[in-house]
């Protein structure tokens, strides 16, 4: 049976980038259909009738969503080639938990950096940083969060990083000089071929952010 | 070695309750300890640093924190009665729905209980929308899992027992039979399984409690503006 894979994604998506990582991790061939938000394809609203967001992964015809899930079911499927999640039950275990702090921290706190001003956004950039020192902390001395290898819990932050500039422009802080252990690992992810080809240009992701802030009278 | 198995809970939260129920479901020997939230014990915070909540397993003296991410590792460690499906298109499916319980299930019926007038009745009626899916996704299942229990049913198991307490304190059904003919028999059929049913915390403590929770959120609404 032919192996038909498709992706409905939007291209600065973090969640979106990390099925494209997981997909180019596994070297699988795949079609790319960019989703314009405002005006959603019939396709994705048949293929995620709940939450009618992207990415939606679709394999021989049958819809996936949420990127935890979708990158642990390219990670079962695509087996034989590079592992994303570690096989010790317990270090799974670890590496979810992880991925699950992401998403509850990170996307909030972030978003707030660039969607408020004044005292609300002081809070959160408190909280951005605080996040990052947590993150460092388990981090440690390991060249990467799945230890010598990069995998589910690198590949589920690291798109973040395209977004960066947008918030230290937003809100006018810098992610090297408070949190370095984080930016070292951020460039020890770009060395990947997998990881530099999807994640788009930071300065492009803050063009499209900037018309967004007009919009909002934040500009 | 001898395995030794912890699991940190308290006698009410719908979290713990599903790591209780999967080591019970398996026939894992294990010890539990219910803690006082408001005087959270040293291992407690010892174990779980990064949220200092419950559920927490302890696994021959290694942590795992946050309860959808206990069921797996439980699931994976303990190979017998398996929650999870082979086939990685229905597993995708499981964690699927498992996660909408938590997202959406959880928040808007939360969200029905505490707000008052326009606005409960706005939440009540998103609650019933997000319902509305799990009523579908139930057609021609016995189960979320399927034929037996699987992990979307632990993970949505609280409303077995909670949603009648949380429609005892506001006074408004949530679950309609006639409109929700499935999902009110599998709520039925989920609590009295064998091990779920030993499990439910007593109905009137759990009424007293988010009583006394909902209280100062009725109290606000009454505030004169």
């Amino acid at each position: 049976m032919a192996n038909e894979v498709v992706l409905l994604d939007f291209w600065p998506s973090m969640f979106g980038i990390r099925v494209r990582i997981a997909l180019a991790e596994k070297g699988v061939k795949y079609e790319y259909k960019e989703e314009d938000l405002k005006n959603k394809s019939p396709l994705l609203l048949q293929m995620n009738p709940v939450h009618k967001k992207i990415p939606v992964l679709i394999h021989n015809g049958r819809p996936f969503c949420e990127s935890p899930i979708i990158v642990q079911y390219i990670d079962e499927v695509w087996k034989d080639k590079a592992p994303l999640l570690p096989s010790d039950p317990y270090q799974r275990a670890q590496a979810r938990f992880w991925v699950d702090f992401i998403d509850k921290k990170m996307y909030d706190s972030l978003r707030k950096t660039w969607t408020t001003k004044g005292e609300e956004q002081e809070a959160a950039k408190k909280e951005f940083f605080e996040v990052l020192k947590t993150l460092e902390g388990q981090l440690g001395d390991k060249p990467f969060f799945g230890g010598d290898n990069f995998g589910y819990v690198d590949l589920s932050l690291i798109p973040f990083y395209c977004w960066f500039y947008t918030y230290e422009t937003c809100g006018k802080f810098n992610v090297e000089a408070e949190c370095p252990k984080f930016i070292a690992w951020v460039k020890r992810c770009l060395q990947r071929e997998t990881v530099a080809k999807a994640l788009p240009d930071g300065k492009k992701v803050f063009e499209f952010v900037s018309a967004m802030r007009t919009n909002l009278g934040l500009e | 070695m001898a395995e030794e198995v912890k699991l940190l809970k308290t006698w009410s939260s719908p979290f713990g309750l599903r790591a209780f129920w999967i080591l019970k479901l398996k026939g894992v020997q294990f010890d539990f300890i219910d803690e006082d939230l408001s005087n959270k014990s040293p291992l407690l915070l010892q174990s779980n640093p990064v949220y200092k909540k419950v559920p927490v397993l302890i696994h021959n003296g290694k942590p795992i924190s946050e309860s959808l991410v206990i069921l797996e590792y439980v699931d994976e460690t303990w190979k017998q009665n398996p929650l999870l499906p082979e086939d990685p298109y229905e597993r995708a499916r499981a964690r699927f729905w498992a996660k909408f319980g938590d997202d959406k299930v959880l928040a808007s019926i939360w969200n029905a209980f505490i707000k008052q007038g326009k606005e409960q009745e706005e939440a009540i009626g998103l609650a019933i929308e997000t319902l509305k899916f799990l009523e579908e996704e139930l057609k021609g299942k016995r189960f979320f899992g399927g034929e037996k229990i699987g992990l979307p049913d632990l993970a949505l198991g609280w409303l077995a027992n909670l949603i009648g307490v949380f429609e005892e304190v506001i006074g408004v059904k949530l679950i309609e039979k006639e409109r929700f003919p499935l999902l009110s028999a599998w709520m039925q059929e989920f609590a009295e399984a064998p091990v779920i049913k030993e499990s439910w915390p007593p109905h009137e403590k759990l009424v007293t409690k988010f009583r006394a929770i909902r209280e100062p959120y009725v109290a606000a609404a009454a505030q004169p503006k």
